[in-house]
């Protein structure tokens, strides 16, 4: 009987992991496939397009894709607008959602369901209703810089910043979890006279580290995404983000291999931010239920 | 003494900030970011121009060609447009009705010889000129061709409706081939209606009707149109061509010898000679109405928001000149705007490998729709082509796409005026 259930339980095991081994590789499969590619040169490519040499590095393997890549585009500048627009957004809009949570969910002010209502209302609204009025509110905001006073936000980075800190999904994470959080540890901070500020900075956020992570990877993940509102409003290519660059490639004769090149590069920063964050949003899916 | 002297500095000072500022700055935006060769040509054509002259300097943006028509109308919405643009020939009357751009005072008599598909004329003005044209051929063998026991067909005696099913029936029939024809169906867009619009008005139908550009009735659904719909998915359903390819195919399959016959456009005929030595571009059949193939590719035109409209236009009669239209076709490898253009050109000068499709351009040539509502009514034309090619009704479908058309135009005043 013992015997039996030993069987069942290795059985279950190599079931199990065969089955998670087949996930992982569809997962791979395709970040496989795009950086193998981009070693390969384009006519090569397409020939193994079909076959398993398209996950193999056979063949005439260079890095010549990426001396080309680097040549038809400033994939630097555009890694760079990327990061930094996705990085000052990310930052500022875990600072600003967690507060306007905070508020939400601890504090009691007249108006505050309804306010969040109307904020959670928001995540139904496409961005591509309100890209235009949007468009024509950016053009005409003004703006004090070193220069004086000049009215107009297109082509600069704030136009890319300023619109995305605040979101009802960001907000919604924040104050789901925040309920979460044991109501007696900020009654109690409140009994010793601790402000509100204080019980948000030394006690709320230290706990938050899985929502934080959480919301930091989905806002990454929008920001660097972003295609649209960049080719809007980014009329300058020192401006363009990397979306907009990888357009740079698509010609009328579509160097393949140079596509690749340049998807695997940009891949990085996602790949190494969500891989640096990776035990904190398992641990924030695990505990609320939220899916990237 | 001191005090001439220092007069004199002063006036000189004023003097040149005057001469200084007398150069206007034009600002231009081109499609042809990620092309270092365009962009090359296009910044050289810049560098003389600013040095012909002191009255302009014009200061380029280039924007990658899947974005540009999007940055321009989102320009053009946030009051942000430069003085000179690019457009696509097809989007011309669209942008020149919804006041993107104003007309081109350019002397024409330098536009005389110009290819025809070249000049983006709308409502009896001049928008905008192209420096080059496209053109579509049908790219096979001469060893097919006596393979297959074929006539060579020729500008002036193109293959007929009748011949070129033979020449499907022949090379599906001698089994060497996965399909007779190549249509390019990996591509989307606006492959399809300068691609597949010219077989339409070839079989007596299109889009709309031009003649009032108030309806597609009848000219999208009538007798001919539906002709067209039968033999276009008759060649998915008879095993002559394939209604979903593969990028890979589009792009090696008939230097890997899988189709007999590709239909594919000039900037793909190099590639096609360096895989055949016997490499031929055919001209397009004749399916009742005339051997027909798309014309227009991107054009120089003057914004209509422009404070300098004859800056640009200076500028844009300064890229005529045959040297620059030589530079682009010898660059990116499309046709020479005109005949003494083409003479400097290897590939499109007489006898040259290419030199065919600067007839195919000139006799076969076929501007799409000329009005605002084309940009609405491509996408409409790719869906129902698409459709029909996966088997749906071609007499409900073509009905629905003129439907469709009909809406837009209804819900636009006609694309009258504004």
């Amino acid at each position: 009987m013992a015997q039996i259930s030993q069987d069942n339980r290795g059985l279950r095991l190599v079931v199990r992991y065969t089955v998670l081994c087949l996930i992982a590789a569809i997962f791979s499969f395709p970040l496989i496939f795009m950086i193998i590619s981009s070693l390969k040169p384009s006519s090569q490519l397409l020939a193994d397009a079909h076959s398993f040499r398209a996950l193999l590095p056979v063949g005439d393997i260079s890095l010549q894709n990426y001396f080309d890549a680097f040549k038809r585009a400033p994939v630097a500048l555009f890694v760079f607008n990327s990061v930094l627009v996705t990085g000052v957004t990310v930052i500022a809009s875990l600072a600003l959602c967690s507060a306007a949570a905070f508020a939400f969910t601890f504090v009691h002010w007249k108006g505050r369901d309804l306010a969040l209502t109307v904020i959670l209302a928001t995540l139904i609204v496409p961005f591509e209703t309100i890209a235009i009025p949007l468009l024509l509110e950016s053009s005409k905001l003004p703006w004090i810089g070193a220069g004086g006073i000049t009215w107009g936000w297109l082509n600069s980075y704030r136009v890319q910043i300023v619109p995305f800190i605040a979101d009802g999904l960001t907000i919604y994470l924040f104050v789901q979890y925040f309920k979460d959080l044991p109501a007696e540890l900020i009654e109690a901070a409140r009994v010793e006279g601790a402000s509100w500020f204080a019980i948000y900075r030394r006690i709320v956020m230290p706990l938050s580290g899985p929502v934080l992570a959480t919301a930091a990877i989905l806002k990454f993940l929008a920001m660097y995404n972003q295609y649209l509102w960049p080719i809007m409003v980014t009329q300058e290519e020192q401006y363009r983000p990397v979306m907009v660059g990888l357009q740079y490639f698509f010609q009328l004769n579509r160097a393949w291999g140079e596509i690749m090149a340049y998807l695997s590069l940009i891949t990085v920063p996602v790949l190494a931010f969500y891989l640096y964050l990776q035990k904190a949003f398992i641990a924030s899916i695990a505990s609320t239920g939220v899916k990237g | 003494m001191k005090h001439l002297k220092w007069s004199v500095a002063a006036v000189a000072l004023i003097g040149w900030g005057t001469l200084a500022s007398a150069t206007e700055t034009l600002t231009m935006w081109y499609h042809g970011a990620g092309n270092e060769v365009e962009s090359k040509i296009i910044n050289q054509i810049i560098t003389d121009f600013n040095a012909s002259q002191a009255d302009y300097a014009v200061e380029l943006q280039s924007f990658p060609q899947a974005a540009y028509n999007d940055s321009v109308t989102a320009g053009a919405l946030a009051g942000n447009l430069p003085d000179i643009l690019d457009v696509d020939g097809p989007n011309m009357p669209n942008w020149a009705w919804a006041g993107y751009m104003q007309p081109l005072t350019i002397d024409e008599s330098k536009i005389a010889t110009f290819l025809p598909g070249t000049k983006g004329m709308y409502n009896g003005k001049l928008y905008s000129i192209g420096l080059w044209d496209a053109a579509i051929s049908l790219v096979t063998r001469k060893s097919t061709l006596e393979a297959l026991s074929l006539r060579t067909p020729t500008l002036e005696q193109p293959w007929t409706a009748e011949e070129f099913e033979a020449a499907l029936k022949a090379a599906k029939d001698s089994g060497k081939y996965k399909y007779a024809l190549d249509l390019g169906m990996a591509w989307k867009g606006e492959w399809y209606p300068y691609a597949f619009s010219p077989f339409l008005q070839s079989f007596g139908g299109d889009i709309v009707d031009r003649t009032t550009y108030a309806s597609a009735e009848g000219a999208l659904n009538g007798d001919a149109a539906q002709a067209w719909g039968k033999w276009w998915q008759h060649l998915f359903t008879d095993g002559y061509a394939q209604a979903d390819q593969d990028g890979a195919d589009r792009d090696n399959g008939f230097g890997a010898g899988e189709y007999a016959f590709s239909w594919n456009g000039n900037w793909a005929a190099l590639g096609a000679l360096k895989a055949f030595d016997d490499t031929l571009f055919l001209p397009a059949p004749d399916f009742g109405k005339g051997p027909k193939i798309g014309a227009a590719s991107w054009q120089f035109g003057v914004s209509a928001k422009s404070a300098h409209p004859e800056g640009a236009a200076k500028f844009i009669e300064f890229a005529l000149q045959d040297k620059y239209l030589a530079d682009f076709s010898n660059g990116i490898g499309l046709i020479p705007a005109t005949p003494s253009a083409a003479a400097l050109v290897d590939n499109y000068k007489e006898g040259g490998p290419l030199a065919v499709f600067f007839g195919l351009s000139n006799a076969q040539g076929t501007l799409r729709p000329v009005t605002p509502g084309y940009v609405v009514q491509a996408k409409v034309f790719e869906k129902a082509a698409n459709d029909i090619a996966h088997g749906a009704n071609v007499a409900a479908t073509l009905d629905a796409a003129v439907d469709e058309i009909d809406a837009d135009i209804t819900k636009n005043n006609g694309y009258a005026a504004q």
